[in-house]
């Protein structure tokens, strides 16, 4: 039988559940046992090669190009796992939601008092920038999500555990220390 | 001798003295039932519905409910956890709970009750609703993002003539806990740490002093909320 293939991406997060996936230390050489890599920044693969089993999204959706990762994400894999705050509840990006746009655009790159160089007010509109969303969406309001991990970041153990859990059958084991919502 | 009274929770035999309301009746008795609004030593008013017990096939919430001989409760069935779940959920969807982000976070009551029932996600869309941050008084900072207006503050906060620091403002989807703005200038530094701690979320901070327990010395680090009730 293959190994059962796992994707990853950051969306608009920081890359510290990524961060925590790497924290499984050691374990992370029975986890090359265990799975395959596709389509992740670990292994730099950028477009998807083959169907992909697990599917695990780091942070929310901010622009069109974290919906449109995300539906190719969701078309690829079997299986979705949101991974940490941000891909949840949007997350400290989504500290923005509530306020318009174009206010969140004027204090960034006009208004701002460490904004000194922008003489000329420009706002960036080059055609390969994604556009911003009214809102940053937590990853479940643009597809479905099988799984949610909380945590920022989720702890090792909880990461571990649930691929473990997902690859072997096996039900998880959910000590209380390891669901953490910081 | 005042009167003791006999009744059952989740069928173990409990008793108290008649009168005395089913959250606390449990405490003396070593069983936690989960209370957000209601704290010891401010009277109840079965707003948060956290605490909800199912009496005679009639959900009722335990707070504001006095026990009675021979009373069966049920509180920790499947279904009534399921109900607190949602309640928790409501709540953290309604304002803007960035527990990352919040000094209260690991101290926090109801980040604690989303431990407690495993809440990995609200089963509700979040609202995230534009609300503000008062820094204006010395000595607290009050953020409407994280309030539940569960009123502890109102009630528990008061100055030697009794009056409140704390007050109701606007209605229905607009209701705001304030900080009335004269009397928060009187306010001592004992008054605003009691403030603090009183407050279940992270919405009364003290200025100042942020992240002061670090992360694996908080309160619901490694015990879940009402493991100092639990015998």
């Amino acid at each position: 039988m293959s190994k059962p293939v796992i994707a990853t991406t950051s969306l608009a997060g920081c890359f510290g559940c990524h961060m925590s996936i790497l924290d499984i230390d050691e374990r992370i050489l029975q986890l090359i046992e265990l799975v395959e890599f596709n389509k992740s920044p670990v292994d730099d693969i950028k477009t998807f090669t083959k169907p992909v089993d697990i599917g695990i999204i780091e942070g929310g959706c901010c622009n069109s190009e974290n919906v449109e990762v995300l539906k190719s994400f969701r078309k690829n894999c079997r299986i979705l796992i949101s991974l940490g705050e941000c891909a949840i509840m949007g997350g400290l990006p989504a500290l923005r939601n509530g306020i318009p746009v174009e206010e969140c655009i004027h204090e960034a790159y006009i208004g701002g008092p460490t904004v000194q160089l922008n003489k000329d007010h420009i706002l960036p509109n080059d055609d390969e920038l994604p556009m911003l969303l009214d809102k940053v969406y937590p990853c479940h309001e643009i597809v479905k999500i099988d799984y949610f991990l909380p945590g920022c970041p989720p702890r090792a153990d909880l990461i571990w555990d649930a691929l473990v859990a997902l690859i072997t059958g096996d039900p998880m084991k959910l000590p209380y220390e390891v669901i953490k919502f910081d | 001798m005042s009167s003791l009274i006999k009744f059952k929770i989740d069928g173990a035999e409990c008793m108290a003295e008649a009168g005395t309301f089913i959250v606390e009746a449990a405490r003396q008795n070593g069983i936690y039932i989960p209370t957000l609004c209601n704290m010891p030593g401010v009277k109840p008013k079965g707003s948060c519905r956290i605490c909800t017990v199912r009496i005679n096939g009639r959900l009722m919430t335990s707070c504001t409910t006095p026990v009675a001989d021979g009373m069966e409760i049920e509180s920790n069935s499947n279904d009534i956890k399921e109900l607190r779940k949602s309640i928790v959920e409501l709540m953290f969807v309604s304002g803007n709970h960035f527990c990352p982000a919040c000094e209260k976070s690991g101290n926090c009551e109801l980040q604690a009750l989303g431990y407690l029932y495993q809440m990995m996600v609200p089963r509700y869309p979040y609202d995230f609703p534009n609300r503000g941050v008062d820094a204006s008084s010395p000595k607290i900072i009050k953020d409407q993002n994280r309030c539940i207006q569960c009123k502890r503050c109102i009630k528990s906060i008061k100055d030697e003539q009794g009056r409140s620091y704390f007050a109701f403002r606007n209605r229905g989807n607009h209701l705001e806990v304030v900080l009335d703005e004269e009397l928060a200038a009187t306010m001592t530094d004992e008054t605003a740490e009691l403030a603090m701690k009183n407050c279940p979320v992270g919405s009364i901070l003290v200025k100042e002093k942020g992240f002061a327990t670090p992360i694996g010395k908080r309160k619901f680090d490694h015990q879940p909320i009402g493991s100092d009730i639990r015998v």
